[in-house]
């Protein structure tokens, strides 16, 4: 065993790439959630957008038009799960599950003709001199662009939330629909953009995932970044700055678990990479453990089913 | 009177199976308050919600100074200057007041000069309110301030008010008439809505009075008594519970400092709660909502468990029993909210009689259920009190609130309870129906039975209570014969000051 093996910049700097996938989900999450819709469908819309990012990524030699055609998948995909639970008032858990399921099996037929290729590689920022600084270089300068635009994505979200009179809305909705529906706001109408921003977001979660991070496609490849992404959101207790810390601390913890198998650490494999979800449930209990706490900030109306009539 | 402000001309809306408006037409002066009278389901809230553009008209016509009105969303209503203020606020808890605000208006300026004009309007009117507090800590009387500035500041021209009184202290009252009287001198009209008779008599000069969806009458309330408008808004002479005189019996409840933490973020905590139930009595608990009236009745209900000895009956400790072993000794309660929380929705009647009658009224022999006693149970409640429903097969939702809370309350009372505990008995159930509850209320009591009956509505408690307390912010004044109240000592007590001597 020889732990002097791993680098903490590398490990940072490793840490901010592997977190991508799911920060950008669950940032998307966050804001459907905040509007008042529990989708479940997370993982179903990651996938499909990772497959529809990397094939549009394959066939035109473009990682950019890749992770467009990966938003306008996730889009489209959470698209069917708005018109059901929003237009024909589907029950959103069962509707999410159906998602996943519906999301993982056209993936799979999709991706068929894909398995083994190489994707084009994306734009990584280099810059003489400033890329080459020890230790903040590396951590700061030297990434994929997903990472710096999965960055800049939660600024925006926190800003969007917190200053401007659509993320006000948006909130409102979230906490009351009958009385945004007596003010006049567009409950539906909200709430189907929300859930579609989830799913662009979800799918470029996705892209980053097969066009960067792993980079190749295989049936199946989110392997439950999906559901992790929604435990991050409860986890941040719906808010967009500790998304970020929700993301980099599972992904650093994953991370640190392949660094320690390099390393040899004679705790047996299994144990090591079931890690990361291992924390994941027990943060959340602890959160939640204080529930009068965790309560204050989950969206009133979460979950819950909207008619004008009533 | 000045000039006409809006003129509506033969509005009628029918949803299926019900004409909520028949033609409905009345005018309202620049400067006046127009009272809008009727029973729960008279049409009230349909008709508000057409002037407002939530729901469309299916024919008629309305008039705004002059001109064509036919709003297709409440934002066309606003901007047209109309504004209103809702029965059930329509308010986020999680949310400040500024922001609250904002969400109701057109065009909100930055939020520093948002509150700045709250500031000021709020203090114009004398209604004082800070734009940063979050709306889920204010009390209903500044959750409703909130929803009035929200209004005020578009500057409207009608301001419909819907049972704006309803959760109020009579101080907050008549703080409240003072701000709308102000408002009319300034030119403002409004409609107000609301049952509370006397309220419209002080307040208004003008009553448009609605019955099943037709208009009865446009008439001067300050020439007709109570009575004549009441009479004219149920169609029929009323009853009055009689009011009796009570010997009080032994002691049969006592709770001697109950406390209990709050349940949730914006709950209430109870805070050394003692007091002697005797039999034979009614104890009317008064207190605006939200100042611990839910967890008082988990408490002695058995929802929420206490300390062993917080809660005795005839000397024995119950605080730790569970509610069916309570209803086993005969504690029984009817909590507030009818649907959900009184009654499972989608179940019905008989099996609703199931659920809380399966102990006392011995519905089950060796883990078996017998369902034709509990359909002759439900029965007997639906014919005794009245349900109009077409029989115990009826699930808990068909039904309408009033009918609901008949069904309720009944089920509990035909169980012949030691003591029972109902929280709101009559919320939002019409004159006549209410009537009935209080007076199978009075008469449980008369056969030997406490009963504590909490509510909001001071007239209710005055006309049924033996003895009376209030409670504010989770603590209970001192009881006291009710017979030593007048109505200012009762609002200072619901406001919080100490008993009045």
């Amino acid at each position: 065993m020889d732990l002097s093996a791993i680098s903490p910049t590398l490990l940072v700097a490793s840490l901010m790439v592997a977190s991508t996938p799911i920060l950008l989900a669950s940032i998307g999450e966050l804001v459907v959630e905040k509007s008042g819709v529990l989708n479940l469908g997370v993982e179903g819309m990651m996938i499909t957008g990772a497959i529809c990012g990397f094939a549009a990524a394959v066939l035109t030699g473009s990682p950019m038009i890749g992770f467009v055609c990966a938003a306008l998948g996730g889009a489209t995909i959470s698209l069917v799960f708005a018109v059901l639970t929003q237009y024909f008032l589907s029950n959103q858990v069962a509707t999410g599950l159906a998602l996943t399921l519906f999301g993982l099996g056209l993936s799979a037929m999709l991706g068929q003709s894909y398995v083994g290729i190489k994707p084009p590689t994306t734009y990584k920022l280099d810059l003489p001199l400033i890329s080459d600084v020890p230790i903040l270089g590396p951590i700061l300068f030297s990434h994929d662009f997903t990472v710096y635009a999965a960055l800049a994505l939660v600024l925006g979200v926190w800003w969007f939330l917190k200053y401007t009179r659509r993320g006000l809305i948006l909130r409102a909705v979230g906490e009351s629909h009958d009385a945004a529906h007596a003010l006049g706001y567009k409950v539906v109408r909200v709430r189907v953009l929300a859930i579609m921003f989830g799913g662009a977001c979800a799918g470029l979660g996705g892209a980053a995932l097969s066009l960067v991070r792993v980079p190749q496609w295989t049936e199946g490849m989110t392997a439950g970044s999906g559901w992790i992404a929604l435990a991050i959101v409860v986890f941040a207790s719906w808010k967009p700055e500790r998304i970020l810390l929700g993301a980099y601390l599972f992904g650093g913890v994953a991370v640190l678990q392949l660094n320690l198998q390099a390393a040899g650490v004679s705790i047996p494999v299994e144990y090591l990479s079931m890690s990361p979800y291992l924390i994941t449930i027990i943060v959340l209990v602890a959160m939640s453990a204080n529930r009068a706490k965790s309560a204050l900030n989950a969206p009133a109306a979460l979950g819950r089913v909207f008619h004008a009539s009533r | 009177m000045n000039q006409t402000l809006l003129q509506l001309d033969g509005l009628s809306k029918s949803y299926p199976g019900v004409i909520a408006n028949d033609h409905v037409s009345f005018k309202i002066g620049s400067g006046e308050i127009h009272a809008l009278l009727g029973e729960n389901g008279a049409g009230k809230s349909t008709l508000v919600k057409m002037i407002y553009g939530l729901v469309r008209p299916d024919t008629g016509r309305m008039q705004l100074g002059g001109q064509s009105f036919a709003p297709s969303e409440p934002r066309a209503a606003r901007a047209a200057g109309i504004a209103m203020v809702f029965q059930h606020f329509s308010l986020f808890e999680a949310l400040s007041v500024a922001e609250n605000i904002a969400l109701g208006m057109e065009k909100p300026p930055k939020s520093s000069a948002l509150s700045m004009q709250i500031t000021k309007v709020s203090h114009t009117y004398g209604l004082p309110l800070d734009p940063e507090r979050l709306v889920g800590d204010l009390s209903a009387g500044e959750r409703q301030r909130v929803e009035i500035i929200r209004c005020l500041l578009q500057d409207p021209k009608l301001l419909i008010m819907d049972e704006p009184t309803s959760v109020l202290t009579p101080q907050e009252v008549t703080t409240l008439f003072t701000t709308l009287r102000k408002l009319k001198s300034e030119g403002t009209s409004i409609l107000y809505i609301s049952h509370k008779l006397e309220e419209i008599r002080t307040l208004c000069e003008t009553a448009t009075i609605l019955r099943n969806g037709k208009k009865v009458a446009t008439c001067d309330p300050r020439e007709n008594s109570a009575r004549q408008l009441a009479e004219m808004m149920v169609g029929a002479t009323l009853n009055y519970a009689k009011a009796r005189t009570v010997k009080l019996g032994e002691v049969i409840l006592k709770a001697s400092n109950l406390s209990l933490p709050p349940q949730s973020a914006f709950g209430t905590s109870l805070k050394n709660i003692s007091f002697q139930l005797h039999k034979g009595e009614v104890l009317g608990i008064g207190g605006v909502a939200g100042n611990g009236q839910d967890e008082l009745l988990a408490c002695l209900s058995g929802e929420v468990l206490t300390s062993p000895n917080a809660i005795q009956l005839n000397g024995n400790n119950v605080g730790h029993l569970t509610p069916n072993l309570r209803r086993a000794l005969g504690i029984l309660a009817a909590p507030e909210e009818r649907l959900g929380h009184a009654a499972a929705p989608d179940m019905d009647l008989t099996e609703n009689s199931m659920l809380t009658a399966m102990v006392r009224k011995k519905l089950s022999s060796a883990g078996f259920l017998n369902w034709k006693q509990a359909r002759e149970f439900a029965q007997r409640v639906i014919d005794e009190f009245d349900v109009r429903t077409p029989g115990p097969q009826s699930v808990a939702r068909s039904l309408s609130g009033g009918n609901l809370q008949k069904f309720v309350i009944g089920r509990e009372v035909l169980q012949d309870p030691n003591v029972l505990i109902v929280n709101q008995p009559t919320w939002g159930v019409d004159a006549a129906a209410a009537a009935a509850i209080r007076q199978s209320l009075l008469d449980l009591a008369s056969k030997g039975a406490a009963v504590i009956v909490i509510s909001q509505d001071l007239d209710e408690l005055m006309e049924i209570s033996t003895r009376f307390a209030a409670l504010n912010t989770g603590k209970l004044s001192e009881i006291q014969s009710m017979a030593k109240f007048s109505l200012d000592e009762i609002g200072l007590l619901l406001g919080g000051a100490d008993a009045a001597g």
